[in-house]
């Protein structure tokens, strides 16, 4: 009966509605195929190894024989650039994460994303501004990709020019964390591999550049550092710059998009915060739970054998964590499969827990919370011109590549 | 058959609630929750309705709270008759009637008890008296002693080095002014945590400025003309000249008020069942008497049912919900307390938290993260199993180390994890002070016996 539910699960057909595949994945909660991953799909077995230290993020802690689909060219890559903290553990990633950390929230800047409202609020006032004809507008390409990406520039201060540069690269290595069954592996590698050379490529001229003339941007002060024990070296800064670029183009537009779509399939919801714009707020919770950006996370592997529910998994095993199965867990949460922004009891795993757990959650949050309302607002009586929209291939950051809407005008 | 008595209750009975502070709000809006309709009165000492104390020691003191902003959020409306300003001074367990100090008798059929606990003050009551000489419980204390911080004084001495005095010490550095912390066991935290992890704590503070003097008592006080405390005598024979002096001894339970009525309550705290149900002095449960927070003592059954005592905010929160949850169910429907313990302190920019009851261990290994660098994780062992606890500045895999506890998974640890360093690998003993040596630093006290158990008291040397 599960035979094969992994490949339903990548396979793109599937991808406008992987619900009901999750559903048939929990009656299994350790779910192993015999040759792929351990697939884990439920709440709080997620919750739990997320917190488990016995779990890696490291994939040099891989056996050879993991058997994951998903698994990179690991030799390639590593040439290119090092890991980033998100592929690293304790006390790599922790020192790195906490180095990152520093221009970025407290203690050291405890104020820096809410700063930042007004230039969102302002680059969101911008783009629905030139929509253009409402009759036909593409949330994404209009709206949803270039506002995260103008404020991620801004964040870490990358020229917005360069940005259809990096926009291919960006794509390319998002694209790598998920398995075209139609794709050459050998030519998806290539194409990896030259991307990441080329995007490090580019940040190491940016970074030289800041050294000289720092500004108050993050990659200024990461590339600064704060003293010999609080610097990082030039690789480490290559790909954390690369972590937080990539992170800051693939991840917030699908939050956007998917809650504009969530929006749109439920008026209601939509009618009720267009009236009061602080429901943003519970609604972003909600919609992190029930469309999270990050479908899964398929970078864990034991260092040890461990136990899950009676069943061993090997060390070195590869395995997955089915965040947005364990978001619909009816073990959970009550009415899983209902959107309601009223949701009192929402400790969701849209945004990972435990050390990993989202590096940029505060600004996503903000701008989702912003583009939303605002979004609301703004459009007079939008609808959906297509249900389901073309979605992206990629099953891990999984959300529309086009959401074409129709809306009679927009509000001043 | 359901139980009409029961029923009676909810519908029109009267509930009451001496000590009105976290504990017993939280378990006033957990009656409302569960439809409780009655009278509900809540009976307190202080003259302000329910307020937070863990900023009274951290954000208030370094002057970024008011301590009169700190009130608890009110989780819903309680409708309820409230007693400020008036402590309780007596309880007929026949006649079920609460008396109050101004003479008044407050009648009840069900009762909560969360009278919690006091600071323990300078044994000698003059030098106690003198200006400049604080605890820190109330949020009283809390304002007068953040006055006393801002009027920037030359030197601070905290007496005892346990949490609150640790981030009372804390405070005082952030703030730039000298401190000197006197602490008669080893280290700063050893009571709770034990030596290996005081040492730790003890660094910490050293290399912040504190003037940690360890291993010494303070054996007395010394004023000037005008009552100002201005100096104090250490029994290592020393003077130290100092124009604030906290005390920091620990607690004392509020059960005077309880004596001679007949209730399981003494200087330990009220013995409950795991229900919450107090006991009488007979030992046997009572049906209508509850208690929870910090005077609680209820047995554990994840620690052989020991009897803990807990000072601990989460503990007060859960604890009352149970309490309140068992207050208006039948019998079969009644839930124990089984809160697996937890704390947390900040001090010195550092967070700590614990799981379990460390002070049962008698073996740590840092599981994770190196003590030099201040960030790890320290698990606790008693007899072969993982009985708590402890991380600095690394709370994020913690969840994963109270699972083990839950489970009595065994210790050492037979597996490694991420971050497992060299030092890590061999359990060490845990060093914990001789419990027979009366201490005034845990904030965790086990003890299996009868509540009116001895007494346990200060005794400075040279006194
Ligand atoms: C400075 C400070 C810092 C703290 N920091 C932390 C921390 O970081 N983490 C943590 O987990 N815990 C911390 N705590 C502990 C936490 O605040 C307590 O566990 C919690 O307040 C217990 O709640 P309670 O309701 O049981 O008791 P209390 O809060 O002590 O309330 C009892 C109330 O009853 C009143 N009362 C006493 N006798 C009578 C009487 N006869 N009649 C009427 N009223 C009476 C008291 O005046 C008091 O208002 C801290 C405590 C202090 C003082």
């Amino acid at each position: 009966m599960n035979d094969g539910i992994l490949s339903q699960i990548l396979d793109y057909a599937n991808r406008a509605n992987p619900y009901p595949l999750y559903e048939e994945l929990r009656k299994t909660p350790v779910f192993h195929d015999g040759t792929g991953p351990y697939v884990i799909s439920t709440y709080h077995d997620i919750q739990s190894l997320l917190h488990d230290p016995r779990l890696s993020s490291d994939s040099r802690n891989l056996a050879a024989t993991a058997g994951d689909p998903l698994a990179e060219g690991e030799g390639e890559e590593a040439m290119a650039l090092p890991p980033s903290f998100l592929k690293l553990d304790p006390p790599e990633h922790d020192r790195l994460r906490r180095m990152t950390n520093r221009p970025f929230g407290p203690p050291h800047s405890p104020r820096r994303v809410d700063s930042m409202r007004g230039g969102l609020k302002d680059i969101v006032t911008g783009l629905i501004d030139n929509l253009g004809d409402p009759g036909r507008i593409d949330l994404v390409d209009q709206f949803a990709y270039p506002f995260p990406v103008t404020m991620i520039c801004q964040l870490l201060g990358v020229p917005r020019e360069d940005e259809a540069r990096f926009h291919v690269w960006a794509d390319t290595l998002a694209a790598s964390l998920d398995p075209d069954p139609d794709a050459d592996p050998a030519e998806r590698q290539r194409a990896t591999h030259d991307s990441r050379m080329e995007l490090g490529m580019y940040l190491a001229g940016l970074i030289e550049e800041r050294r000289k003339n720092p500004g108050d941007d993050m990659l200024s002060q990461l590339a600064v550092g704060h003293g010999p024990d609080e610097s990082m070296s030039t690789m480490e800064l290559l790909s954390t710059a690369a972590l937080l670029l990539i992170a800051g183009h693939e991840t917030t537009v699908n939050l956007i998009t998917n809650g504009m779509l969530t929006l749109l399939r439920n008026p209601d919801v939509l009618r009720q915060l267009r009236e009061e714009p602080a429901l943003a707020v519970p609604l972003v919770e909600e919609l992190l739970r029930f469309e999270p950006p990050v479908q899964l996370l398929p970078q864990r592997t034991p260092l040890v054998d461990i136990e899950v529910r009676g069943i061993t998994i090997p060390k070195g095993s590869s395995m997955w964590l089915i965040l947005a199965s364990g978001n619909r867990d009816p073990a959970r949460f009550e009415d899983a499969d209902r959107f309601d922004p009223h949701r009192k009891d929402i400790q969701h795993l849209g945004l990972g827990s435990g050390i990993h757990s989202c590096f940029g959650a505060p600004l996503a949050r903000l701008e989702a919370q912003l583009a939303l309302s605002e979004l609301a607002r703004r459009l007079e009586n939008p609808r959906l011109l297509e249900d389901p929209p073309p979605y992206r291939r990629n099953a891990v950051l999984r959300g529309p590549r086009h959401l074409r809407i129709t809306c009679d005008g927009i509000r001043p | 058959m359901p139980d009409t008595a029961l029923e009676q209750l909810k519908r029109s009975g009267r509930i009451v609630v001496v000590g009105a502070s976290l504990a017993g709000l939280r378990a006033a809006e957990t009656m409302r929750e569960k439809g409780f309709a009655g009278s509900l009165t809540l009976i307190g000492d202080e003259p302000y309705e329910p307020y937070d104390r863990p900023p009274l020691s951290k954000s208030v003191l370094l002057g970024r709270a008011d301590a009169d902003r700190t009130l608890l959020p009110r989780r819903r409306a309680l409708d309820a008759e409230w007693r400020l300003g008036v402590p309780a001074d007596g309880l007929d367990m026949a006649a079920r009637t609460v008396r109050l100090a101004d003479g008044d008798t407050v009648p009840y059929d069900r009762l909560l008890i969360a009278t919690g606990v006091r600071a323990r003050p300078w044994p000698n009551e003059a030098e106690g008296e003198l200006d400049g000489v604080f605890t820190l419980r109330t949020r009283d204390d809390g304002a007068a002693l953040a006055r006393a911080l801002a009027a920037g004084p030359r030197r601070v001495l905290v007496i005892g080095a346990g949490f609150t005095g640790s981030e009372i010490a804390s405070a005082c550095r952030e703030r730039g002014l000298e401190v000197t912390v006197a602490e008669r066991g080893d280290g700063p935290l050893v009571g709770a945590l034990g030596g290996v992890i005081g040492a730790v704590a003890a660094e910490l503070q050293r290399e912040h400025g504190v003037d940690l003097r360890t291993g010494i008592m303070v054996t007395g006080l010394e004023g000037d003309a005008t009552g100002r405390v201005r100096a104090a005598h250490l029994s290592d024979g020393t003077t130290l000249e100092c124009d604030v002096v906290v005390v920091s001894l620990g607690a004392q339970r509020n059960t005077e008020w309880l004596t001679g009525s007949g209730l399981g309550a003494g200087p330990r705290g009220i013995a409950c069942d795991a229900g919450c149900r107090a006991f009488d002095i007979r030992g046997i449960v009572t049906d209508d008497i509850y208690v929870a927070g910090d005077v609680a003592r209820s047995p554990h059954a994840l620690f052989g049912y020991q009897f803990l005592s807990l000072e601990h905010w989460g503990n007060a929160v859960a604890q009352a919900e149970t309490a309140a949850h068992n207050m208006l169910s039948e019998s079969t429907e009644r839930r124990p307390h089984l809160w697996v313990p937890a704390f947390w302190s900040s001090q010195f920019g550092v967070n700590i938290k614990s799981v379990g009851v460390p002070s049962m261990g008698t073996e740590i290994m840092i599981a994770q993260g190196s003590r030099a660098e201040r960030r790890f994780t320290g698990v606790y062992g008693y007899q072969g199993r993982v009985i708590g606890a402890v991380t600095f500045d690394n709370s994020r895999w913690l969840q994963f180390y109270e699972q083990q506890i839950e489970a009595t998974a065994p210790f050492p640890l037979p597996f490694t994890t991420v971050d497992r360093r060299s030092d890590g690998h061999k359990p060490m003993p845990a060093d914990f002070p001789d419990p027979s040596v009366p201490t005034h630093g845990p904030t965790i006290t086990l003890s299996g016996y009868s509540p009116a158990d001895r007494r346990i008291t200060f005794t400075p040397a040279g006194h």
